[in-house]
């Protein structure tokens, strides 16, 4: 529905996007991810229409969008301060998009009713801005967006300003929301748990280029890319050399932990003698004080480096034999209090040769 | 720490008290003088109202009074109006030439203010009169509606534009229905100052007056050169609560600006 096509954006010698192309469908929940300046809020400010592309297309239902005006678009943004004018009332702040429409009065408040039953604020109708909270505020910034059923909804990192246990709840109601409405939602965060939690795909984005585009389940398991692979999650990397190829098992030497077998990544054809990078989820680590291993696992000892209590997990950071260090996690789902290990236990690991994931 | 904040000491308390009546003393004595009932600015001989009777016969103040009560309506309307003009065209065009170039009138001495408007006048040969004290006055205030403007806007939160476009707002409705509301407490605060500025304007206007056209300020000082009369200070005390409702007013609409 939405083509983005080879678009470029630069500002002086910075370049903000470098021949970006995407495909959203109609209905689908998409996300760009990445770091701070990594180009998504530029895209996104190129798809509502407050800037200009240098280079490229974008089209929504086939037709070019370049140039049009903000406000002769069928999208719709909801900002990260959400913008809501203080000077106007809640219902007026929503009225504002079908004002704009000559929609005859009496349709446009039964309209704005409506849609605040929706976002379950009924009653705040008549306040200002400054008397919600910032979750009412929020609802209200996403009901004035969808008011007049706009074929795309931008949503520029809008539960940033929102604590923890709000966004959450938020992330709940954004979910039910869009299947509810079936509307295209174009959703920018730098926050990748909140990506995999929202998103039907992600689009990761680094320095102007988009780095991998996949739903968060594959994002998550089989990164693309050491870039991928760091941002989602927590993850281990190990920098490795290819030491003999088989149909569907790589051999691969690792500094100072030596050779190891690793499933083969069926996207990339590696050779003897390619660098190449291991990356290993800490909770795909098993850790015990003494393992018992089966054929397809490696094994290593070593002892607690450092240790993160995160309430229902704990990270252990493993210092091997020859310095490199690992990140395993385990739940602690044991009953009573769990302290399992404390720092400079010695410890053995292990992973299954399919646990890992190869990236060049 | 929090306690000597909230129970400054006693010396403090002098300290400031010596500063209030050295401030306030002087304006104390006019407004009480201008009830005394003696020609004299000597001793209290008791209350009148009769130099307020006098002054409200005294058909060369009226006149100047009117004057100035006009010189500053539309000195103040012009100067709002190219003020917020000046003050949006500084926000947008984020160039430090423009701003200094609006601004710097505010910094500049007022006598060289007076004197450069004076040749120019000369130099184009406008008559010197009311014209040419609006003008005058204009040109002094555009800066600080400008200032007032300006800062209201760089307070605003720029997205609230963008959105106003986003939802289908032409460029000028979104002017006209989010920024230009949100800067009216600016640009009535600007207004105001620039009014309250051009009443009370002496240098300026002393040098760009023409006959027939003195304001109240000039014919303060006139009356002034002869003796400090009781009827000076009876214009003095109105002219300062014109002023003092001003300010008044513009401060419950615009802390900031105040304090900027």
């Amino acid at each position: 529905m939405l083509e983005i096509i080879d678009v470029s954006r630069r500002f002086g010698d910075f370049v903000a996007l470098d021949k970006v192309s995407l495909n959203i469908q109609a209905g689908e929940f998409f996300t760009l991810l990445g770091p701070s300046g990594c180009g998504k809020t530029t895209l996104l400010r190129l798809i509502a229409g407050f800037d200009q592309v240098d280079e490229g297309e974008i089209l929504l239902d086939g037709k070019p969008l370049t140039a049009l005006n903000p406000e002769q678009r069928p999208i719709h943004t909801v900002f990260q301060s959400y913008a809501l004018f203080p000077h106007m009332t809640v219902a007026e702040n929503i009225a504002f998009p079908l004002r704009m429409t000559k929609i005859a009065k009496p349709v446009i408040d039964l309209m704005v009713r409506e849609i605040l039953e929706d976002v379950r604020l009924p009653d705040k109708a008549k306040h200002y801005p400054d008397e919600l909270s910032g979750g009412q505020k929020q609802r209200i910034a996403i009901a004035r967006a969808l008011v007049n059923r706009p074929r795309l909804l931008l949503l520029d990192e809008p539960l940033s300003a929102l604590d923890a246990k709000l966004r959450e709840q938020m992330q709940i109601e954004l979910i039910n929301l869009q299947k509810e409405i079936g509307i295209t939602f174009v959703y920018v965060t730098h926050d990748q748990g909140e990506a995999l939690a929202l998103s039907h795909r992600i689009a990761v984005m680094n320095k102007g280029e988009i780095s991998q585009i996949d739903e968060p389940s594959v994002l998550y398991s089989c990164p693309d890319n050491r870039f991928v692979a760091d941002f989602i999650g927590q993850c281990n990397l190990l920098d490795a050399t290819v030491v003999s190829v088989a149909e569907k098992q790589l051999r691969i030497s690792i500094a100072g932990l030596g050779e190891l077998d690793v499933c083969a990544n069926p996207e990339i054809d590696f050779a003897v003698g390619d660098t190449c990078a291991l990356t290993l989820r800490p909770e795909k680590i098993r850790l015990a004080a003494q393992l018992d291993i089966t054929d397809d696992e490696v094994l290593f000892s070593g002892k607690v480096h450092d240790m993160l209590y995160l309430g229902d997990v704990t990270v252990y950071i493993i210092e091997l034999a020859n310095g490199v260090l690992i990140e395993a996690m385990l739940a602690n789902d044991a009953p009573g209090r769990t302290r399992l290990f404390d720092t400079g236990d010695a410890v053995q690991i292990a992973w299954h040769t399919d646990a890992g994931h190869l990236v060049a | 720490m929090a306690k000597n904040n909230a129970n400054p000491s006693k010396l403090l308390i002098a300290a400031g008290g010596v500063v209030y009546m050295f401030l306030y003393i002087p304006l104390a004595v006019v407004v009480l003088f201008s009830f005394n009932d003696s020609k004299l600015n000597a001793e209290w001989v008791g209350f009148t109202w009769k130099w307020y009777d006098k002054l409200f016969q005294n058909g060369d103040i009226l006149h100047a009074a009117a004057n100035s009560l006009i010189i500053a309506l539309i000195s103040a309307l012009l100067a709002t109006i190219l003020g917020t003009l000046a003050g949006l065209a500084i926000y947008r065009f984020r160039q430090k030439w423009l701003s200094a170039l609006v601004l710097g009138p505010i910094a500049m001495p007022d006598i060289l203010i007076g004197v450069s408007l004076l040749l120019m006048f000369i130099l184009f040969n406008v008559t010197l009169g009311m014209t040419s004290i609006i003008l005058a006055h204009v040109s002094f205030c555009i800066g600080f509606v400008a200032l007032a403007v300006q800062s209201r806007l760089s307070g605003m939160d720029q997205s609230l534009v963008e959105a106003a476009r986003d939802l289908g707002a032409t460029p000028f409705q979104a002017f006209r229905l989010v920024t230009l509301p949100l800067l009216k407490p600016g640009i009535i605060a600007g207004g105001m100052m620039a009014f309250t500025l051009s009443i009370d304007d002496f240098v300026i206007t002393f040098f760009t007056a023409g006959v027939g056209s003195s304001t109240l300020p000039l014919e303060i000082y006139s009356m002034v050169k002869i003796a400090v009369t009781p009827e000076v200070n009876a214009v003095s005390t109105l002219l300062m609560l014109v002023t003092l409702v001003l300010i008044t007013a513009l401060s419950r609409i615009s802390p900031t600006v105040l304090r900027n």
